[in-house]
């Protein structure tokens, strides 16, 4: 294979009884941003760990650029960032000791990379000489992003870094991403948050250990060649219940303000769908077909 | 409509800072009540107060009809909490904490019994009622950890962010439970960094820096902000 940054071949790795990871391959290419979409649970921190050579899997193989996970720690620990899911960095350490003491460990200054995090750092910078732990969440993030940076690594890896973040400051982060993608540095990252997937070049779908499926994302909603409705009456709670109810429906999801019907074999008209709505006496009812979404394509594959 | 919550120029101080900058709003019997803002818009400490943890620096709150400061324990009598990170103890089992959270609510014995054997067979739990929640798997804990926040029959529910992190068929399902719950009078007050939840309330507040900016249905936030859903509706507020 030739020039692939990440190649994750048959990974597989179970805790107890517990599998965590079942047969797991992906290979990312370098300046890649890649997503890996799933719920909690799905083995996203498993599979990230091993790739960051802090957990040995039990069968299958990952190299990064060339480096082994299992055999070449050192090289790969210098070449790649990582930004937990939970925060690590030390919270009684000033915001500036954190920095300088990831700079030191990877025998770097933060002078010398500090381009690098520039955009990023200087929004905390007034705060340097506040404790790490008595930052607000954002704050920390910023933190955390620029500790895992200062030793200008080739790789970028960050767990659910948008997890409980509200929605402006998830589309901040993201602007973030992009930037350092511009750099050339290659990015792996996950979150349970499925329109994210939208902001990467590809992304792995996962559910219980294993991938669902991979591709970028406007090819997984245009290879989904299901019909879809969507739907909207006054009542929600009565309409999900009536469409399950409906002799011809395969699924029926709430999707924001509509209801997002499939019927079996796709067969179902839209006049059969009004007529029979309108025998459950709904009002104000509207029924359109619309493209499917990455929830769309991630449900179906859930369900089947 | 009857008010549920009535909040009257609500203000928290945390020394100098302040956390909930004179905030006015009722929330009505049995609809579902979205309380959005940004992260350390303040929604937390509201919250906190609503639920009695919290005292206010002044202002009036009102929950099921009692005063929030010297009614504390009577408005929590008629209230349910769940949030996602914490609700079920996960080394008890499924009718442990069933009793568990009976017992904290004061249910006599009698009712316990009646009531556990009604939700056991209503989750489909009967097979399982031996099983630690740790066993189980997320959608069921999240059905059983609802069940147990309105066990008590409460007028009102607080759900803090309960659907973050988990998969697109369990969150749905989950507010499967939600439009039941309020179809069957309970009020839903409920926040989520979901906008296409908000969408499924029927009326949103959305917080910006101790404040709230807005107030109002899906639809109507959509008209006045010409925005095609509440996402959109949302950054324009919160940005």
């Amino acid at each position: 294979m030739i020039n692939l940054m990440i190649v994750v071949t048959n990974i597989t790795k179970s805790y107890h009884d517990t599998l965590a990871l079942h047969a797991v391959s992906l290979h990312i290419k370098p300046g890649e941003l890649f997503g890996l979409i799933g719920p909690d649970g799905a083995g996203k921190t498993t599979l990230m760990r091993i790739l960051m050579t802090l957990l040995l899997p039990d069968s299958g193989e990952a190299i990064i650029d060339g480096a082994n996970v299992g055999e070449n720690i050192k090289r790969i620990r210098q070449m790649v960032g990582y930004m937990p899911g939970r925060f690590s960095l030390y919270q009684d350490l000033t915001v500036e000791e954190n920095l300088t003491f990831f700079a030191t460990v990877f025998g770097t200054t933060v002078k010398e990379n500090y381009d690098l995090i520039r955009d990023i750092y200087y929004q905390i910078e007034p705060y340097k000489n506040r404790r790490a732990g008595k930052l607000s969440g954002g704050m920390k993030q910023k933190l955390a992003l620029s500790c895992a940076l200062i030793h200008r690594p080739k790789i970028l890896v960050l767990d659910e870094p948008t997890t409980g973040v509200d929605a402006v400051s998830r589309i901040e982060f993201w602007d973030m991403l992009k930037k350092l993608q511009q750099k050339g540095i290659t990015i792996l990252v996950s979150t349970p948050y499925m329109d994210e997937a939208n902001q990467c070049n590809r992304v792995a779908l996962i559910q219980n250990g294993k991938i669902l499926e991979i591709d970028s994302p406007a090819n997984l909603t245009k290879n989904f060649s299901r019909k879809i409705f969507r739907i909207r009456s006054k009542n929600m709670f009565l309409l999900i219940q009536d469409l399950r109810a409906f002799q011809k429906s395969e699924s029926v999801f709430a999707f924001g303000q509509f209801v997002h019907f499939m019927g079996i074999y796709d067969q179902v008209k839209k006049i059969e769908l009004i007529d029979y709505l309108t025998t459950k006496n709904h009002e104000n009812i509207v029924i359109e077909e619309t493209k499917p979404t990455i929830e769309d394509v991630f449900i179906k594959r859930m369900i089947t | 409509m009857k008010k549920i919550i009535r909040v009257k120029n609500l203000v928290k101080k945390f020394g100098s800072f302040v956390a909930n900058d004179h905030l006015n709003f009722d929330v009505f019997q049995g609809e579902i009540f979205g309380f959005l803002g940004a992260n350390g818009a303040g929604k937390t400490t509201t919250m906190r107060i609503l639920c009695g943890l919290s005292a206010p620096t002044s202002g009036e709150v009102n929950v099921a009809g009692f005063d929030i400061v010297r009614e504390t324990e009577k408005v929590k009598r008629k209230m349910g909490y769940m949030s996602q990170k914490f609700s079920l103890y996960e080394d008890l089992t499924v009718r442990e904490n069933i009793q568990l959270y009976a017992g904290i609510y004061g249910i006599s014995s009698k009712t316990r019994k009646e009531k556990m054997n009604t939700l056991l067979k209503k989750l489909e739990l009967e097979n399982a009622q031996n099983k630690l929640i740790s066993a189980l798997p997320l959608g069921w804990k999240q059905k059983l950890a609802f069940s147990v926040a309105i066990l008590h029959d409460p007028a009102i529910v607080f759900l803090d962010e309960p659907t973050g992190g988990v998969d697109p068929v369990t969150r749905r399902k989950f507010w499967d439970l939600i439009f039941e719950a309020s179809h069957n009078g309970i009020t839903v007050f409920v926040t989520t960094h979901y906008m296409d939840e908000a969408e499924y309330c029927d009326r949103v507040s959305i917080m910006d820096a101790g404040k709230i900016e807005e107030l109002g249905s899906p639809v109507e936030l959509k008209e006045k902000y010409h925005a095609q859903n509440m996402d959109e509706v949302f950054i324009h507020i919160a940005r």
